[in-house]
């Protein structure tokens, strides 16, 4: 099975590719950093947002109840669904008791989480993604790559090929404002045909009972003002307590998402639109199962800003692709494991452990320290290759013994300088394929204490 | 005078002596009595840091053994002594001194301006200086202020290194990305860490710097690798190393 390393060394064998994708989420971390620094109060926001999910989710069944309470008083529909299987089939039920045949969808990750998508479209309903990025990795038949900038990983010229094929653009355009403005005309027509909207959620706020969804294109508001059926998908995570909780979260959202002060769409959905109807799914599909695990359950405070990728070293030169899950980068190298530890193992291994992550988080998730724990976690599960289980049994073996230590170390020092280059950069060194192994002195420094101290 | 342990890293005992005999004579010209234990080996990160617990544990127990009576514990590595600082307690929580090794094991650069308080340093190092802010030491020992933090600045390395004649230290476009060692992770992820180190290396030769210095050799024999086996002008240097030629008071 291929793990993380060889999916990132593919994609890292494009070194200019590579260094593109790398520049252009560093640029947006640059925006983030320049964002951050114009609020005095930021490290108090974050302490505060952070402080804010952590009580959430220390009652998270009483203010899931009490949003539900209050959503209903709205007129707004509540569904319960466990898993991925039973969200699918509430909204394929909503959808088919309206006879909808043709639905438009704004970015939600939960639903590519549940791969709602095809199981729609396995039903005769057409689902159209229309914030810009996701309607373009829709036309390729991609999942996204990020979850914030969903077709970072394409250029324009890529997307001038695509929307050539797709949508009779002239062939070899790449003007961004050109390929802009017909993805408008295309999108515009989708608008006006849907017969319901499909939204994801940001924030559920339990007081209110009402959800809001930030975007920059508008096209969530396009999707629920025009038809009358608006249909809202939320992980169970994403509830607030009250509604002055949101200035702390949508002060950070943005800033540290894409580096601009607020999304250019801040929407509150508070029921539904005269004549029309309102639902919100609410999915737990293993969420409540981090929330049992103290040491990884602060990932479900996770605001989905795609701050911890912009920022990862790793994520900027590997590519979204090579985490092989819908959320990618750190916080995606947590929460899939969770899913399957086996099918992820090499996930939380795809990380220096530099600790950006964490720094950049807005709502302070020991996202590298997380990481580090699942390292534990998949060795006691023993997913992790057995090579190296048993290698790193041998070091602590000869490490726990200063004779055997001191022994192995002069042996090393002695004969690495005599063997033939070819044998010392074989095949087995995976060090010496891009790097030389460091000059062997003579003597350690305990051999040389001696001399020094006398 | 406070009696200090002198926890020499493994990889450094063995590859890297000369980092060793730096940290041990800055310390003595200080007046420290200053102990080797020789019975040390390795605080157990590259088995920790690999999800192996039960092969870093008893390296955890045995470095309590070896270092818990000493007043301070000096290294010249970030890293290693976030391990001890940051990452002993589950398994060492409660035992007779831990609590006292925990707070009292210091990086080189922490310990000299924090604990010995050093506020003079005479000496030259007529160079362009590109610091490699290794991420354990910056973001788990708070040696500086990390780029993602939006609190006032500072710099425990720059302030030592600063005060020495002819020093230029530049400005880099990234002043704190990781170079991609991150241990097992540099063979692991091979075709990413190498990448890191590069772009970490161009980083550093755009802003002039003929000397990368930082304060964990883990992450400079990786970044020397790749120097080395490109031919390429830059060295690295552990800020002991320049340290040693100065006079701190």
């Amino acid at each position: 099975m291929t793990g993380h390393a060889e999916k990132a060394a593919a994609f890292a064998a494009n070194e200019s590719r590579t260094h593109w994708h790398d520049e252009s989420l560093w640029f947006v971390r640059v925006k983030r950093d320049r964002q951050a620094a114009s609020i005095p109060e930021w490290e108090a926001l974050r302490e505060a947002a952070s402080a804010i999910k952590t009580h959430t989710l220390s009652r998270l069944a009483d203010y899931l109840e009490e949003f539900e309470r209050n959503a209903t008083a709205n007129g707004i529909h509540v569904h319960w669904a466990r898993d991925a299987a039973e969200h699918n089939a509430i909204v394929h039920q909503i959808l088919a008791s309206h006879n909808v045949t043709r639905l438009v969808k704004s970015k939600s990750m939960l639903t590519e989480e549940c791969h709602l998508n095809p199981y729609l479209e396995a039903r005769g309903i057409e689902v159209t993604d229309t914030d810009l990025g996701e309607r373009i990795v829709q036309l390729r038949k991609e999942p996204p790559s990020h979850i914030v900038l969903p077709a970072i990983h394409l250029k324009k010229e890529d997307i001038g090929e695509l929307f050539h094929i797709e949508l009779g653009t002239e062939k070899g355009a790449s003007d961004p404002k050109y390929l802009t403005e017909a993805a408008r005309g295309h999108l515009r027509s989708k608008f006006m045909e849907a017969q319901a909207g499909l939204t994801g959620v940001n924030f559920a706020v339990a007081e209110t009972g009402g959800v809001v969804v930030c975007t920059n294109e508008g096209n969530a508001d396009m999707g629920t003002s025009l038809p009358p059926l608006h249909i809202a998908c939320m992980g169970m995570e994403k509830l607030i307590p009250r509604a002055e909780d949101l200035a702390v979260f949508l002060r950070l959202l943005a800033r540290s998402g894409t580096g601009q002060p607020v999304t250019t769409y801040t929407s509150h959905f508070n029921g539904p639109l005269p004549g029309g109807e309102m639902h919100v799914v609410i999915v737990d599909n293993g969420r409540s199962r981090i929330l049992g695990q103290p040491t990884f359950r602060s990932s479900l405070g996770c605001i989905r800003c795609g701050a911890c990728m912009n920022t990862c070293p790793v994520y900027r030169r590997s590519g979204g692709y090579s985490y092989g899950y819908i959320v990618p980068g750190p916080i995606g190298s947590i929460l899939a494991p969770q899913r399957d530890p086996e099918k992820y193992a090499s996930l939380p291994f795809a990380s220096s452990l530099c600790g950006s992550c964490t720094d950049v988080c807005p709502v302070k998730i020991d996202l590298h320290q997380q990481l580090l724990a699942f390292r534990k976690k998949l060795v006691d599960l023993k997913v992790v290759p057995l090579q190296k289980r048993l290698g790193m049994a041998g070091l602590g073996f000869v490490l726990s013994r200063p004779w055997l230590y001191r022994m192995s170390g002069s042996l090393l020092r002695a004969v690495m300088p005599v063997l033939p280059r070819g044998l010392v950069y074989g095949a087995w060194n995976r060090w010496g394929v891009q790097r030389e192994l460091p000059a062997m002195p003579k003597e350690s420094f305990r051999d040389l204490i001696g001399k020094e101290l006398s | 005078m406070p009696s200090v342990g002198l926890f020499i890293p493994c990889y450094v005992d063995q590859l890297y002596p000369q980092v060793g005999l730096a940290t041990l004579r800055i310390l003595r010209r200080l007046g420290f009595n200053v102990e080797f234990p020789p019975e040390q080996t390795c605080c157990g990160q590259p088995m920790a840091n690999s999800g192996c617990d039960a092969a870093a544990r008893p390296l955890a127990e045995r470095f309590l053994a070896i270092f818990g009576k000493y007043d301070h514990v000096v290294a010249p590595s970030g890293s290693c002594v976030s391990m001890v600082r940051n990452h002993y307690d589950h398994w060492l929580h409660g035992k007779p001194r831990f609590e006292h090794l925990r707070d009292n094991t210091f990086e080189l650069c922490e310990y000299l301006t924090g604990v010995v308080k050093v506020t003079k340093i005479d000496g030259d190092f007529p160079f362009k200086v590109g610091l490699q802010m290794s991420c354990h030491g910056l973001r788990e020992l708070r040696l500086a202020r990390s780029s993602e933090q939006m609190t006032a600045p500072y710099n425990k390395v720059r302030q030592l290194l600063s005060q020495l004649r002819g020093i230029e230290i530049v400005d880099l476009l990234r002043p704190d990305e990781c170079c991609g060692f991150g241990g097992a992770f540099a063979v692991d992820e091979e075709a990413v860490s190498c990448l890191m180190g590069r772009d970490r290396i161009e980083d550093h030769a755009r802003a002039g710097a003929e000397v990368i210095v930082g304060y964990d050799m883990s992450c400079l024999m990786h970044l020397d690798g790749l120097i080395r086996r490109a031919e390429r002008a830059q060295r690295v240097m552990h800020v002991a190393e320049i340290l040693e030629k100065a006079q701190l008071a």
